[in-house]
């Protein structure tokens, strides 16, 4: 299936969590008030260090989410 | 025994801006503070605001306002001085005409402000429902982060020679202070900055007065001024019931810091879960996509409310015979704004010169008239 990262086409398997996806493409799920990029690290859903932009939704849990058919995700700023 | 000039008790931000404004002046300044973290200062929302609810109100906040403008650029980084400037919302036509009225009371005393039209506080913040008025910009107000306020004061006045002592004060009266570690302080002069406690000087008049914050996560550019409704002012004003205002304030971190709440007669401080959904759905009402976002922490806070919404600066006389003791006290909803001004009439008045702006108004001893009429 596709999603979209950052503008990006990107060709994931099936049951890919965002996280992931954001991790093969090479983009950070979010950047830090002074400016570092971060990506997952708990992966399960309580360090919140892999929020993202979800198909608009701001500050989703990117690890917690398995990719659809279509999905947009931007890095949270 | 260690002896001082001055010695502060209390390091909120208002015991932190004496101590640092008497330190320059070259007085040998003690610095007391007992508590874990720094009562309403580490609860408070950081508005630098320009205020008119009385005569002696605006002269104040001008004042200390122009005071925080003119460090504002030496202001370490955490302190989050940002000059975002308020905008008072007006709902309705009523509500306009008090941004008329507010105007023209700026505009004589010479507080830059601006009414904009319906289509013009769209325009300045699109994220605000769009039935609403209008409303009064008031671009030089500010925001900042209180507790690194006091921390920058407190460390400055440090740099200068002053002595912090962490420990409780359990008496302060007649040139010494005593504290709960045994230490014994002497000092021509006691402040008291104590916030709302009241043990040193039971004869302080002053009332705590809850409220309420949410802060969301981050929401860069979501708003660009600190809101508050106009209605704030009528519910602010209410001496004794409960009530809630729209009031919100952009942070650097893109966060969004979510106002408030008046109570009397609680002091319990845990989350009144009633008081604080009224408060959020009060926010939702004028920015509907505040209901989307997610909110990480609530906490509450109280003020130190005086009867005539003013604060304690100068000599206790008329609460108390002991010439030794002073007070900066009962700041109420506006001592981060007001702490600039307060240390500067403090030290004029220990230095007996002529202070900027007239003095009078927050003597204590005008509380002595007020409790009398009270009791007539
Ligand atoms: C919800 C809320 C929102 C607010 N928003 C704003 C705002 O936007 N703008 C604004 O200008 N103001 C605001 N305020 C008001 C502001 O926070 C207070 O007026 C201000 O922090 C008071 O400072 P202070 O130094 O007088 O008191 P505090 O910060 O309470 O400091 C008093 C200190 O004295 C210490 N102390 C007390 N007794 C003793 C003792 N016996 N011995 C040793 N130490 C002692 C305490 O531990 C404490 O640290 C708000 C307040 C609240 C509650
Ligand atoms: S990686 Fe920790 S919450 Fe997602």
């Amino acid at each position: 299936m596709t999603v979209t990262i950052n503008g990006r086409l990107l060709e994931v398997v099936a049951g890919t969590v965002v996280s992931a996806a954001m991790l093969q493409a090479g983009e950070p799920c979010r950047i830090s008030v002074s400016g570092e990029p971060r990506t997952a690290m708990c992966g399960m859903g309580i360090c919140f260090e892999c929020r993202a932009v979800v198909n608009g939704v701001a500050h989703r849990r990117t690890c917690q989410f398995v990719c659809a058919d279509g999905l947009r995700v931007e890095t949270m700023r | 025994m260690k002896s001082f000039d001055i010695v502060v008790v209390g390091a909120g931000i208002v015991g932190c801006a004496v101590a640092r404004e008497l330190s320059r002046a070259g007085m040998r300044v003690g610095i007391v503070e007992g508590g874990a973290h720094r009562g309403a200062t580490a609860a408070g929302m950081g508005h630098v605001v320009v205020m008119d609810d009385s005569p002696a109100q605006l002269v104040l906040t001008q004042y200390s306002c122009s005071l925080w403008r003119k460090e504002a650029d030496h202001l370490p980084v955490a302190v989050e001085y940002e000059g975002f400037g308020t905008i008072w919302i007006a709902a309705n036509d009523e509500e306009m005409e008090e941004v008329h009225a507010k105007h023209a009371i700026y505009a004589q005393t010479g507080v830059v402000s601006a009414v904009l039209n319906a289509a013009e506080l769209v325009m300045a913040e699109p994220n605000l429902r769009k039935d609403l008025a209008g409303g009064l910009l008031v671009p030089h107000d500010a925001v900042i982060y209180p507790p690194a306020a006091a921390e920058f004061f407190l460390s400055e006045a440090q740099r200068l020679g002053a002595a912090l002592f962490r420990s409780r004060a359990v008496q302060a009266s007649h040139g010494e202070v005593s504290l709960e570690d045994g230490t014994l302080l002497q000092a021509e002069r006691i402040v008291l900055a104590t916030g709302t406690e009241c043990d040193l000087l039971s004869a302080l008049p002053l009332q705590k007065r809850k409220g309420h914050l949410a802060i969301t996560d981050r929401y860069p550019g979501f708003l660009c001024h600190q809101l508050v409704e106009l209605g704030y002012l009528k519910s602010a004003h209410k001496l004794v019931a409960d009530s809630v205002a729209f009031n919100i304030q952009p942070r650097q971190t893109g966060q969004l810091l979510i106002g408030s709440s008046r109570q009397y007669g609680d002091d319990d401080p845990g989350v009144d879960a009633a008081i604080l959904r009224q408060m959020l759905e009060r926010a939702v009402s004028y920015m509907p996509a505040l209901a989307g976002m997610s909110v990480l922490r609530v906490w509450t806070g109280f003020r130190a409310a005086t009867l005539d919404k003013l604060p304690l600066i100068g000599p206790a006389a008329g609460l108390s015979d002991d010439t030794s003791l002073w007070l900066a006290a009962g700041f109420e909803g506006l001592g981060i704004t007001n702490a600039l001004g307060a240390a500067r009439l403090l030290l004029d008045g220990l230095l007996n010169r002529t202070p900027e702006i007239d003095a009078g108004p927050y003597l204590p001893a005008r509380m002595v008239n007020r409790m009398e009429i009270a009791r007539a």
